[in-house]
């Protein structure tokens, strides 16, 4: 039968050709990746590197600018003092964030959802309004400084707040939910049978805790710590606002690039800044590999009993510091509110009128929106794309290797890096190798919209990644194989079947991106220009002008903002999940 | 392969996109004028030029400098309005400057523009040093007013005072100039590490001391004038004090940026900026101003103000900013234990 060999001969030779491009394309949409992560955080960083090894005048100098900085008591004292404030908010942080995460997933704490929601309300608020609040609390004329205007007297106490003791609260309430959060996830994968195995053989409760909670979530615990040191070594935006003179690298930073433009030194800082950072993350990425999952098939989920004491001590524990937060951001919302404070206690929205301050006002409010949802939208689509590459494509190790490493990298990059870094490189205007010009094809994204979206959509990176790669990992890779054998090209399945599927994990990646986008100052404050003035940054230089109230009201515009989009998020992730997620129910 | 060509094409708009919002034109103005100023002279220049789209990037003085200085090699901004005379002397030497007579020159007084016959830069007006101080916290406190530089080294103001950062500020910098400068170097240092003791910590801006001392979280900044006029037309107790040796000040200026294109409405802002109209404009609140509008001077200051301007070399201010900082820095930045 010549004829039907014939037709499947083509036939096959089609499938084979189809499949053969589709890996083609799928090494070229991988390559791209990899160039363009190369562009956007290898060659800035690259810059960066270079700048703190040159002169003023650009001549290589070596590490005297490392030597000059160590020799500065001025600079080099920062280092200390940053370390000192990162110690120690990670280990109040740490501790509080498990027993509200202990809390959450052991006891009988009832309203579980709000406590958990209220916990995380610092997620919406730049690192800025911390500050700011306190100083409405602590300051010389904040309202527990003066026993609540001379009404509880007896409450009346200073704090000393401008210096470590400001920077570390503001940091413990910045850094507290992303430790909760970690530890609630690590608490809660937990095999039931191995705490009934420890009862029938005998153990107290407290042997117990150290021989079979403790050890069930040391990766959790470890990257806990190592998120909060990094979180609050390289916060910029409270230590700004109440770190009175006690220097640290991050305002080291600022001043040097932004107070002198002394960009060499901005560099030379942000490269002690980056080592303990980079450290850290190597770390727990290392420690991290070793990890094995402890969720076996036949695991039993931990359901916690009543035992009564212990409920109302952990109820009393997660009630006091739910108020607290709230108690917190609502006398930042009161003092924005406030004519003239402490002298004039009238309410109003004198401050919400931004003539007269400077950052921009509403208009900078509005591009601050603006550039939350390009951000958001192009970052959810690039990183999701980014990881459904890596995860689903069979083969070509070696790359997908590097996309990854090259994907997880700007987890350990500090926003104020990133941001001086792309200075150097998107501001150049060419670069001279052995008398060759290359002129530069990115320059023209300098001091646009542009900018600060790329320079967000790295920052926040990470993490968006990491969500995606695991909601991707549930999806069997089934269906790969199945739409290639069917003949259907791999984009089909990826809109038709992977993006449906893996919905709650985009919109959360959306969500990700634009709350942090508002918020953010760090990157965004080196690159921003006249016509792209910014929220968080209008924040930051009212404050520096003294207008901490209209500061306030500002940095309280951006939390309803974000709590907007949560509600939103919260309303089209109902609806999403009714609707896509159907087939996880039986 | 429609999707992938739709997600090409995206990103091709997205690209031009980009592009097209790059190549905006503007006039980009850089000036360290106080950010409640600003609009109010603004509204005045959209009046009467409202085919020009004015932009503005406003910081303290000493950011606004360091900007100009450091993008000497690819200059941003068309403008710069208002800023100390001090720094645009810098900016003139790295280069920057473009000499440029706005019409009406003739009427300035010779002390407030550059000697050179098209000169490189052409104040608007002077401002000077002031105590902001809080009536209400100090009474409090059972402090003194103090009326003097003298007075303030005293130990009953330790930890009570806050002063602008003079790396960063222009009222910073023209207020320790002012103390070298009246007191010799030696005496000077001397007296600023005696005045150390008292401050509380150092702010970024010149108006933020006026500012914490309106709030009554210092009972005493040292700021300048304007900003205690303001402070106390919003409503809180502050009074402004000038000091009896006089006061550090120095002149806000204009000047035009070397550009390889520079526009026409860069001359035109210029010319504008020293006109009558807006003249009388900064003289509702600053005494001394470029030429005499016959305005009455502002509530609060002196009956002579000139005569509280202290004698004030700007060549020697300029020529000797960069080491007074470096060796401020290393004395007073980074203590960082306040008390």
């Amino acid at each position: 039968m010549p004829n039907g060999t014939l037709a499947l001969g083509t036939r096959q030779q089609g499938f084979w050709q189809r499949v053969d491009s589709e890996v083609w394309i799928r090494r070229l949409l991988i390559a791209l990746l990899c160039i363009w992560m190369l562009a956007v955080v290898v060659l800035p960083l690259g810059t960066l590197l270079s700048k703190s090894l040159v002169n003023q005048d650009g001549e290589f100098v070596g590490l005297a600018n490392f030597i000059k900085y160590f020799q500065t008591p001025a600079l080099s004292s920062s280092l200390g003092n940053s370390m000192f404030v990162a110690v120690l908010t990670t280990l109040i942080s740490v501790s509080l964030g498990f027993g509200f995460a202990y809390a959450l997933t052991r006891t009988c704490l009832p309203m579980k959802g709000m406590f958990k929601g209220l916990a995380l309300t610092p997620i919406f608020a730049p690192t800025l309004l911390n500050g700011i609040a306190l100083v409405y609390l602590f300051g010389r004329k904040g309202l527990i400084t003066l026993g609540f205007f001379g009404h509880l007297d007896f409450l009346a106490v200073d704090i000393g707040l401008y210096g470590p003791v400001g920077i570390i609260i503001s940091e413990v309430i910045f850094t507290f939910p992303q430790a909760m959060l970690i530890l609630t996830i690590a608490l809660s994968m937990t095999d039931a049978r191995l705490y009934e195995a420890s009862d029938s053989l005998g153990a107290s409760k407290l042997r117990t805790f150290f021989t079979v909670t403790i050890p069930s979530i040391k990766y959790g615990l470890i990257s806990a710590v190592f998120v909060c040191f990094i979180l609050a070594f390289t916060d910029f935006g409270a230590p700004k606002v109440v770190g009175g003179n006690y220097n640290i690298l991050a305002t080291d930073i600022y001043k040097q690039v932004i107070g002198q433009q002394n960009f060499v030194m901005g560099a030379v800082v942000s490269v002690v800044l980056l080592v303990p950072t980079v450290l850290a993350f190597s770390v727990d990425r290392i420690v991290q590999r070793k990890q094995v999952s402890l969720i076996a098939a036949k695991s039993v989920p931990l359901i916690p009993k009543p035992e009564p004491l212990r409920d109302r001590i952990f109820l009393t524990f997660c009630s006091l510091i739910a108020f607290l937060i709230i108690a917190f951001y609502l006398t930042a919302l009161f003092a924005s509110l406030v004519k003239v404070w402490p002298y004039t206690i009238e309410l109003g929205l004198w401050h919400y009128d931004f003539t007269g301050t400077g950052g921009g006002g509403y208009t900078a409010f509005f591009n601050s929106i603006r550039m939350a949802l390009y951000s958001a939208a192009i970052g959810v689509g690039l990183t999701f794309a980014s990881a459904y590459l890596i995860e689903k494509t069979r083969g070509l190790k070696a790359l997908r290797g590097i996309a990854y490493f090259l994907s997880i990298l700007p987890l350990a990059l500090p926003g104020l890096v990133i941001g001086l870094a792309y200075i150097f490189f998107f501001n150049a205007p060419g670069w001279s190798f052995w008398g060759i010009t290359i002129p530069n094809p990115l320059n023209f994204l300098y001091a646009t919209m542009g900018i600060l979206v790329m320079s967000n959509i790295v920052h926040f990176y990470t993490v968006s990644f990491l969500t995606a790669t695991t909601a991707l990992k549930q999806l069997d890779n089934e269906f790969e194989t199945v739409s290639e054998s069917m003949g259907v090209p791999f984009y089909r399945t990826f809109f038709r079947v992977t993006v449906p599927v893996c919905l709650p994990a985009v919109l959360e990646i959306f969500m990700y991106y634009f709350v942090n986008s508002m918020a953010t100052v760090s990157a965004v404050i080196f690159l921003y220009s006249a016509d792209t003035k910014l929220a968080s940054v209008a924040v930051a230089n009212m404050d520096d002008a003294g207008d901490i109230a209209p500061a306030c009201a500002m940095a309280m515009l951006i939390v309803v903002a974000n709590i907007a989009m949560r509600i939103i998020y919260g309303l089209v992730t109902k609806g999403a999940k009714r609707k896509t997620q159907a087939w996880t129910v039986r | 392969m429609k999707a992938m060509i739709r997600l090409f094409a995206l990103s091709l708009v997205l690209v031009m996109g980009l592009a097209a919002y790059a190549q905006a034109e503007d006039l980009l103005v850089y000036t360290a004028l106080e950010d409640d100023e600003i609009p109010i002279y603004l509204e005045l220049f959209n009046e009467m030029h409202p085919d020009i789209n004015v932009q503005i990037v406003r910081d303290s003085t000493g950011i606004i400098t360091a900007k100009i200085l450091a993008e000497a090699d690819n200059p941003q901004a068309d403008v710069i309005w208002g800023t100390a005379a001090t720094s645009l002397m810098l900016a003139d030497q790295a280069g920057i400057v473009e000499p440029y007579a706005p019409a009406g020159l003739d009427r300035v007084r010779p002390a407030m523009r550059d000697a050179n016959e098209v000169p490189h830069w052409v104040g608007i007006k002077a401002w000077m040093t002031g105590f902001c101080v809080n009536t209400i916290e100090m009474e409090a406190l059972g402090l003194p007013t103090p009326s003097s530089f003298a007075d303030l080294i005293d130990p009953v103001y330790k930890g009570q005072l806050i002063m602008p950062n003079p790396a960063s500020s222009g009222t910073g910098f023209l207020t320790v100039s002012a103390i070298l400068q009246m007191m010799g170097e030696e005496a000077g240092w001397e007296y600023l590490d005696a005045l150390h003791e008292n401050i509380s910590r150092y702010t970024h801006s010149g108006s933020k001391p006026c500012k914490l001392a309106g709030s009554g979280e210092t009972p005493i900044g040292i700021s300048f004038a304007y900003r205690g006029f303001i402070q106390r037309e919003k409503g809180e107790p502050v009074v402004t004090v000038f000091p009896e040796e006089g006061s550090g000040w120095d002149v806000e200026a204009n000047a035009l940026v070397k550009k390889a294109e520079i526009k026409d409405a860069a001359r035109i802002f210029l010319d504008w900026a020293i006109s009558p109209e807006v003249m009388e404009l900064y003289a509702r609140v600053y005494p001394v101003t470029a030429y005499d509008v016959g305005a009455p001077i502002p509530e609060g200051y002196p009956t002579d103000p000139e005569a509280q301007l202290i004698e004030n070399d700007f060549q020697w201010a300029a020529a000797n900013r960069a080491r007074i900082l470096e060796e401020w820095t290393n004395r007073y930045d980074g203590k960082s234990d306040p008390q």
